[in-house]
């Protein structure tokens, strides 16, 4: 190439940065990652890879949770964010229900019948959420939803009181997530509620009054068996209670986590 | 890192480079629904083997995987249009650059428009396309996309000016039979 060529092709760089086409990420690919991978992973047997570094991590990690001045090399920047991360998760909450009113598609399947909603999320999640129809007890079923919140797909149910509507997001318990201790109780003027039963803990949010999210939680109560377990603070219609089961082992990361975040800088970019 | 991620931790160091992943499947594929197929496939690719990244660049090592996986589909598809083992950096020139107008790299600057420079681009073979998309438009280091592209640097550079110079050829030949029609 003569330097003729060069300096023309010089040109080009500006010419591609200016007019080519940048392609946005098409909505909901992210979530189908998500769920493919979620997928896989049930898939694979996980042998013990997954599980057995967090059982070593859980007790360094409640150790840290104790002894608040205690600094462990890797674990302390960790601690430091728990609580970001806490109001970092009621936040995305709190988001995907504004989101889901801004642009009213308050429902991915609008239904009234649990019958229809819970088989929905069902397919799409491979767990099957509670769903209830409580339209007899003040809480009529509007419908489903999914969305994405801690980089997960989530099934939402939707319920609607007076002229408010309710968001209950629900996760099996047993599901490695990150569930805050101490949440808000209220957000940016919405209001949150957490409570477990039956195997699954749920997340409410809504604009409607505190005490309607604590009647809700007790419809839900009333119609699953309570789950007992040491994991679990048991009396769950505490009007004061907001977190009910807490895991600090889910908010540490794990062996593999953490071994990722020694890799230099240039593996994050 | 003998052992396999979880999928959140997979997610949180993956789904940042998503945009790019697209753009490049999508350069490559030419088709929004292609890309989106050889995206997720590359995702869940790199997610199975994740134990075998070395941690050096994890987007790099990303990018490697979906690229292969849009020369998989690619060739499992259709498209004649690229695939052959033969070294394409073996081929003499390609483009004629030779019967340059005056100043043509500003007439084309001048000229172009959105639509030129997309089909430019989508018009160049492959091997091409992608590096000027990785250089050009992700503005990645010429060792990313070595690494990307499993080829020596030396080669990343000589394709991109190969690339710039039959863009401008190829642009050049479309100006002029625009004028003369």
């Amino acid at each position: 190439m003569t330097s003729e060529d060069w300096l023309q092709a010089q040109a080009v760089g500006p010419l591609i940065r200016t007019y080519a086409r940048r392609d946005k990420v098409p909505p909901g690919l992210a979530e189908r990652i998500g769920v493919a991978l979620e997928a896989e992973a049930r898939q694979a047997p996980r042998t013990t890879a997954a599980f057995r570094p967090r059982r070593v991590w859980r007790p360094l990690a409640l150790a840290a949770s104790l002894l608040l001045t205690i600094s462990l090399a890797s674990g302390t920047t960790w601690f430091v964010t728990e609580s970001r991360q806490q109001t970092a998760f009621a936040d995305e909450l709190v988001a995907s229900y504004a989101r889901s009113r801004l642009t009213d598609h308050v429902t991915d399947i609008p239904s009234s019948d649990q019958h229809t909603v819970r088989p929905w999320l069902a397919a799409r999640l491979d767990i099957a959420p509670p769903v209830f129809d409580f339209a007899d007890r003040g809480f009529p079923l509007l419908g489903g939803r999914l969305d994405y919140v801690n980089h997960k797909v989530v099934g939402v149910t939707v319920y609607k009181r007076g002229l408010h509507v309710i968001n209950v997001f629900s996760w099996p318990v047993n599901q490695p997530f990150a569930l805050p201790a101490t949440t808000p109780a209220s957000l940016r003027g919405y209001n949150l509620r957490s409570w477990t039963a039956g195997g699954f803990t749920f997340w409410a949010v809504s604009d409607a009054d505190p005490k309607q999210l604590e009647k809700l939680e007790a419809r839900f109560c009333a119609a699953l068996p309570t789950r007992t377990s040491s994991l679990e603070k048991v009396p769950s219609r505490k009007p004061t209670s907001t977190a009910l089961y807490i895991d600090m082992a889910q908010l540490t990361p794990s062996p593999a986590a953490a071994e990722l975040r020694l890799l230099p800088p240039s593996a994050h970019e | 890192m003998s052992n396999r991620i979880s999928p959140r931790e997979f997610e949180r160091l993956a789904l940042p480079h998503l945009e790019a992943a697209y753009s490049l499947a999508r350069w490559l594929t030419h088709n929004e629904t292609d890309a989106e197929d050889v995206v997720q496939n590359a995702y869940l690719r790199a997610y199975k083997y994740s134990s075998s990244f070395s941690g050096q660049n994890f987007r790099a090592w990303l990018l490697a995987i979906v690229r292969n996986a849009a020369y998989d589909w690619l060739r499992d598809n259709r498209m004649p249009e690229l695939v052959s083992d033969i070294d394409v950096d073996e081929l003499t020139d390609i483009a004629d650059p030779a019967p340059l107008a005056d100043d043509p790299e500003t007439v084309l600057l001048r000229k172009a428009d959105h639509g030129i420079v997309n089909d430019l681009l989508a018009g160049l073979p492959s091997h091409l396309r992608e590096v000027l998309i990785l250089r050009e438009l992700q503005e990645l280091s010429y060792r990313e996309i070595a690494d990307i592209i499993a080829v020596p640097i030396g080669t990343v550079m000589s394709r991109l000016s190969r690339a710039r110079v039959q863009l401008l050829a190829d642009g050049q030949r479309r100006l002029k039979e625009a004028s003369h029609d």
